[in-house]
């Protein structure tokens, strides 16, 4: 089984462009994916592309075909659509064909155009994640299915909005040297706690933003990678993927995610590592509480204690375990598409010693890339490790 | 939102249209899974022997939230509180009425009462604190 190497990794800015196309924003970042990469456009076998909501935002179906057009790509290109987990189903179906033989170089990404739709607009496109007979009908919004999780969690484990608010200002603090991050703005506590509520108790600062942009990968084997002396030291050694129902009413937990567990296991067991191993990790905070779902779905929090690890510290960059060194979904941004392939390349340039916060994370071998969608009915998570340490 | 406001969705519609009759029901297998309709497989199980099974007179909130910034369909109706109330084999997202969002709480009794919306008049699953 071949060995999938990161070739070549590229982003926009992740922000407010809402005049920008989703084709012109997806080539953007394959150009700065090929040139990081050293591949030439023609050994690309395939484009696989993740992308949520381009009928509703951009009345584009089809958009395989044209995002591998925008890249200069000739090759079968197919769209993958998970919600808000869609790249990351994409890269992990890349992974799949690599170490099966079947491809040795493919470009996969996402790409999400959003802030035309207006904050009302997106609010109404991002809740046909969830299920509209029984959910959206009843007024179920993004933000309110997970506030009906944050308000669970405090039923069952306890914690408040404070707790929250300290994921929210780490993650604005770690975007601070983030270039492609959508606010470059550091916040205090109390800015969570008196911003207007959303979905109580999630309000405007516990919440990502509504965003414009786009994720390219080069990925290619280890013996492609080999053969062209590419400089790909960064490797993805596991991918797992886990479902659930998809109406939050219909799950026997609602403070758990146990598809990101199903998926985190068999990322795990796939690389041969456990949580211990991981040295950090970008995770799926599109709200406050989903960062702390995730660390105790991933194994890196108990169940009930990942309330407190931002607070406390152990998720700060200078914590145990840095979270979010991107900023996360909540300050880098969160093109929805873009974001399962921007978190590789973030943990990526992160191992690599490329990153701007690397410099936190000296040494690190191990890195997870945990992808959501919906309220977690699906759910991806990627394993990376540096090959030459 | 449906495709065109005179198009039903079958099986969702109907019980909307028992609920309001005060007979709503879950669809139960033989193992006593619940689920809700449209449906002719037992997500749990698998079986394909579904039968409607009337839902208990209360359920009780699992969870809730107020919501402030809706959709365009509630735009007219926020704030308003959503809750997930355990109605025994299934569980059922809806819209808490006839009290103050600001009073909902964890472990609170309801009633299904389907309600409308503000905004668009469509009917909305509702849950009266009794």
């Amino acid at each position: 089984m071949s060995d999938v190497r990161v070739a070549g990794t590229g982003l926009t800015p992740f922000g407010n462009s809402p005049e920008r196309t989703g084709r012109d924003l997806f080539a953007e970042a394959s150009i700065t994916a090929f040139e990081a990469s050293g591949v030439p456009r023609d050994d690309v076998e395939a484009v696989l592309y993740g992308n949520f909501m381009g009928e509703l935002s951009e009345h584009q179906g089809h958009q395989g075909p044209l995002m591998a057009e925008a890249a200069g790509v000739q090759a079968p290109a197919t769209r993958y659509e998970s919600a808000c987990a869609s790249s990351g189903t994409a890269v992990r179906e890349a992974v799949k064909r690599i170490r099966n033989g079947e491809n040795d170089v493919l470009l996969v990404g996402g790409a999400e155009r959003m802030t035309n739709l207006g904050t009302a607009g997106a609010t109404e496109a991002l809740a046909i994640a969830a299920d509209d007979l029984w959910e959206v009908r009843a007024g179920v919004t993004f933000p309110g299915a997970y506030a009906l999780m944050a308000q669970a969690y405090f039923d069952q484990f306890g914690g408040e909005h404070e707790d929250l608010a300290h994921i929210a200002v780490k993650n604005h603090a770690n975007a601070l040297t983030n270039e492609k991050a959508q606010y470059q703005s550091a916040i205090e506590v109390s800015d969570v706690l008196e911003a207007p509520p959303v979905s109580e108790p999630l309000g405007l600062y516990d919440a990502c933003p509504i965003s414009d942009g786009a994720a390219a990968l080069v990925l290619t084997s280890e013996s492609y990678a080999e053969e062209h002396d590419l400089e790909a030291p960064v490797a993805i050694t596991g991918t797992g993927q886990g479902g659930d129902r998809m109406a939050l009413h219909d799950r026997e937990h609602l403070a758990r995610s146990p598809a990101a567990r199903e998926a985190g296991e068999e990322a795990y067991a796939d690389a041969g590592v456990d949580a211990g191993d991981v040295d950090l990790a970008e995770v799926h905070d599109c709200f406050t509480i989903a960062e702390v779902l995730a660390l105790e779905a991933l194994d890196l929090e108990p169940i009930g204690e990942g309330i407190s690890a931002a607070r406390d510290g152990r998720t700060t960059a200078d914590g145990e375990t840095p979270i979010n060194l991107s900023g996360g979904l909540k300050a880098k941004g969160h093109p929805v598409g873009a974001t399962g392939a921007s978190q590789i390349a973030e943990v990526t340039d992160l191992l690599a010693g490329e990153h701007p916060n690397s410099e936190h994370v000296d040494g690190a071998t191990t890195g997870v890339a945990h992808n959501a969608g919906g309220t977690v009915a699906s759910a991806t998570v990627h394993v990376l490790e540096v090959t030459d340490r | 939102m449906s495709d065109a406001e005179s198009v039903a969705d079958a099986g969702f519609d109907e019980w909307l249209d028992a609920a309001e009759d005060g007979e709503a029901y879950a669809l139960e297998c033989a193992n006593g899974h619940g689920s809700l309709p449209p449906r002719r497989v037992c997500p749990d199980c698998g079986s394909t022997d579904l039968e409607e099974v009337a839902l208990p007179e209360t359920g009780a909130v699992q969870t809730f939230t107020v919501t402030h910034v809706p959709t365009p369909a509630f735009e007219e109706d926020a704030p308003y509180a959503t809750a997930i109330a355990d109605f025994g084999s299934v569980g059922i997202t809806g819209q808490v009425i006839g009290v103050d969002p600001g009073d909902v709480e964890t472990g609170m009794t309801v009633e299904l009462e389907i309600t409308v919306s503000e905004t668009t008049g469509e009917r909305v699953i509702g849950f009266q604190p009794v």
